[in-house]
């Protein structure tokens, strides 16, 4: 029978279904942060240990501060110490802050080669599903299921509906896999893909490099899917060898890889197509990530709207200090952010350098590499030069002003062109304005002080 | 857990759609032990807004669409609990803040939500799936899997432990088949 690679996934795992349909998966890699507190806690009222402590693994990057030389405060440096202490205590293997290793759980797995293709990857976090974009099944969880799996190596879950997302053609230079993810987003909503697998599809997919696979795959869960997929290839193959955590075997590996795909005439509950060339650099408005705009593109006017809708853009409006029926491009800003689970990786800092390289940033801004081994590449390659020279902020990695759990903050009313993936209202702090885009596109925004359409400013610098 | 079948209650209604986990509990408190209690973060800058207004007592939320999307804090859900809220009643849900819901014995009701109030007591029936108020019934969606949970108020450990032997037998033959997918030492 035909599957989808997302059944063959699960097929894999699948220990047991019970008669109301959930089945029992195993897990192959479970990632911890500081926000698994309760989990830990949970575990320890009830008296059990890890199961499988080799298979599971400590990050320190929410709280992390991205100025190390500054001590952080009590509480940040309370949930540092305590996921240090359950990992020390648990025996799992933990990628701290001392750790020439650390960075973003999301960024970390697959750069030291422990996500890989047809494996189950579980953690705490929603943007799990960036991992994804390996061929593995990889999704986030709450703290009650974190607490299972620590003591199980073992999940529930229900069974999925499956959607397929195909994007042919060529991507206009400029335009990448933000733009892609945040185009559907705004196609289908914010719940468009809500109790769906989300399997990426097609010629424009395949010609992303990894690190864009990650970016779209980790914004899968914006759009209300669990998990992105795509399918393993050369390019996987290609980033996973020679990792420090690659199979000692990768023939076997490989082998075994070859068979992770949807089979020709595998039918998904749902299927959806976009034509590459027709995506535009996308800018997100309002408080949603399916409030998304291309650049070129009017803010809504409530007035305009069916009358369900109307006091939703009213209200994402208000809050965004922005005015109805005006043009998106040439909003003023008053700062940026570069890092993030989603667009954190060299390939992201370079797509920004491009841009900044010679010219000065209007606004003040920070750039946080999303691992260390990343920051020292960056170096390497003259990055931080660049950033440091427009005026932006190098700072270490983190999850940083993406969710502002180590005090990186956007002040209140102040408006952030960021790199990040919620523009939910106070996600950066509180009364914070987001603006979703790519590295590029924020790039842009800061040499210009305002939302601009990159293209302008490519000439005579080629394509990252 | 403790399981439950049936909640009688006063609902307080949130307009917005998409209102999500950072709205539910911002992040800022999020290093808060349980134990202290979650309920005064409850839709913590809305309710300091104005935007939303829910009175000490309320029970049942009737909410917009895809209520809880976004990040699987399960603090979002503790903050509902622990401010006394059995039941969300929304057209949709964010699928992690479903299934921690389900883990938390809060019921999250699939169904339209345009002929409920505020006014008067609402009904919630687990078993029948249904959601009575004054001369007004409908029913809801909910997966088998959260309802029998639910119900009985499952704690899945305690279930899965009971398939230890099914799953030691599963890790050797798997490890095996995919002798890769062991990480390396170091």
């Amino acid at each position: 029978m035909s599957r989808t690679l997302f059944a063959k996934l699960w097929d894999r795992h699948a220990i047991t279904t019970r008669e109301d349909g959930a089945s029992l998966l195993w897990i192959d890699r479970h990632f911890v942060h500081e926000g698994s507190h309760h989990a830990f806690a949970r575990l320890d009222q009830r008296g059990l240990p890890v199961a499988r402590p080799d298979l599971t693994f400590g990050v320190t990057d929410h709280y992390a501060p991205t100025r190390r030389d500054r001590t952080p405060d009590a509480d940040i440096a309370r949930m540092m110490r305590t996921l240090d202490e359950n990992c020390a205590r648990q025996g799992i293997r933990h990628f701290g802050l001392a750790d020439p290793r650390q960075g973003i759980v999301h960024v970390i797995g697959p750069e030291q080669g422990l996500t890989l293709p047809g494996l189950t990857i579980v953690c705490g976090d929603s943007h799990t599903s960036t991992h994804g974009a390996f061929g593995a099944l990889a999704f986030g969880i709450g703290a009650t299921e974190v607490a299972h799996v620590l003591a199980t190596q073992t999940i529930w879950q229900k069974p999925a509906r499956t959607m397929r997302i195909t994007v042919d053609g060529t991507l206009a230079p400029g335009v990448g896999a933000k733009d892609i993810a945040l185009a559907w987003i705004g196609r289908l909503g914010a719940e468009g893909a809500r109790g769906h697998v989300i399997e990426y599809a097609g010629s424009a997919i395949s010609g992303l490099s990894m690190e864009g696979r990650l970016t779209l795959c980790n914004m899968s869960i914006e759009g209300g899917a669990r998990c992105g997929l795509i399918a393993p290839d050369a390019i996987t193959r290609a980033y996973v060898a020679g990792r420090p955590q690659a199979p000692a075997d990768m023939d076997a590996a490989e082998a075994d890889w070859s068979t992770l795909f949807s089979d020709p005439d595998a039918v998904f509950d749902r299927e959806v197509a976009l034509d590459a060339a027709r995506i535009a650099p996308v800018v997100t408005w309002g408080t949603s990530p399916e409030h998304a705009l291309p650049i070129t593109g009017t803010l809504p006017d409530p007035a305009r709207a069916a009358p369900d809708e109307a006091g939703q853009i009213a209200d994402a409006l208000a809050y965004m200090g922005l005015s109805a029926g005006r043009p998106i491009a040439g909003t003023p800003i008053d700062q940026v952010f570069i890092g993030s689970c989603t667009n954190g990786r060299i390939e992201d800092l370079r797509a920004a350098a491009q841009v900044l390289r010679g010219r000065r940033a209007r606004v003040p801004g920070m750039v946080s590499p999303g691992s260390a081994p990343i920051k020292a590449q960056a170096e390497r390659e003259g990055l931080d030069r660049v950033f440091a020279e427009a005026g932006l902020e190098w700072v270490a990695s983190g999850c940083s002003m993406c969710v502002g759990m180590n005090g990186d903050l956007v002040a209140a009313g102040k408006r952030c062109a960021s790199t990040t993936n919620r523009n939910f209202k106070g996600r950066q702090g509180p009364g914070a304005r987001t603006h979703l885009m790519s590295p590029a596109m924020v790039a842009a925004a800061a040499v210009t002080g305002e939302l601009t359409d990159l293209r302008g400013l490519l000439a005579g610098r080629g394509t990252a | 857990m403790s399981g439950w079948q049936t909640h009688n209650g006063r609902a307080a209604r949130l307009m917005l759609d998409n209102v999500d986990t950072d709205q539910l509990i911002p992040a800022r408190f999020m290093s808060t032990p349980r134990s202290a209690g979650y309920g005064d973060f409850l839709l913590h800058d809305l309710r300091a807004s104005g935007t939303a207004v829910i009175d000490p007592g309320v029970s049942v939320l009737i909410a917009g669409r895809n209520f809880g999307c976004g990040s699987s804090r399960e603090a979002a859900v503790y903050a509902l609990v622990d401010f006394g809220i059995r039941a969300v009643l929304a057209p949709g849900f964010g699928d992690i803040f479903a299934a921690n819901a389900a883990n938390n014995g809060l019921l999250c009701a699939v169904t339209d939500t345009a002929a409920l109030t505020t006014d008067t007591t609402i009904h919630i029936d687990l078993a029948a799936l249904t959601i009575r108020q004054g001369a007004h019934t409908s029913g809801f969606d909910l997966d088998p899997v959260w309802q029998r949970k639910l119900i009985n108020g499952w704690d899945d450990i305690d279930l899965t432990t009971r398939a230890a032997g099914t799953i030691s037998d599963f890790s050797a033959a798997y490890a095996v088949r995919h002798p890769w997918t062991v990480p390396r030492q170091g």
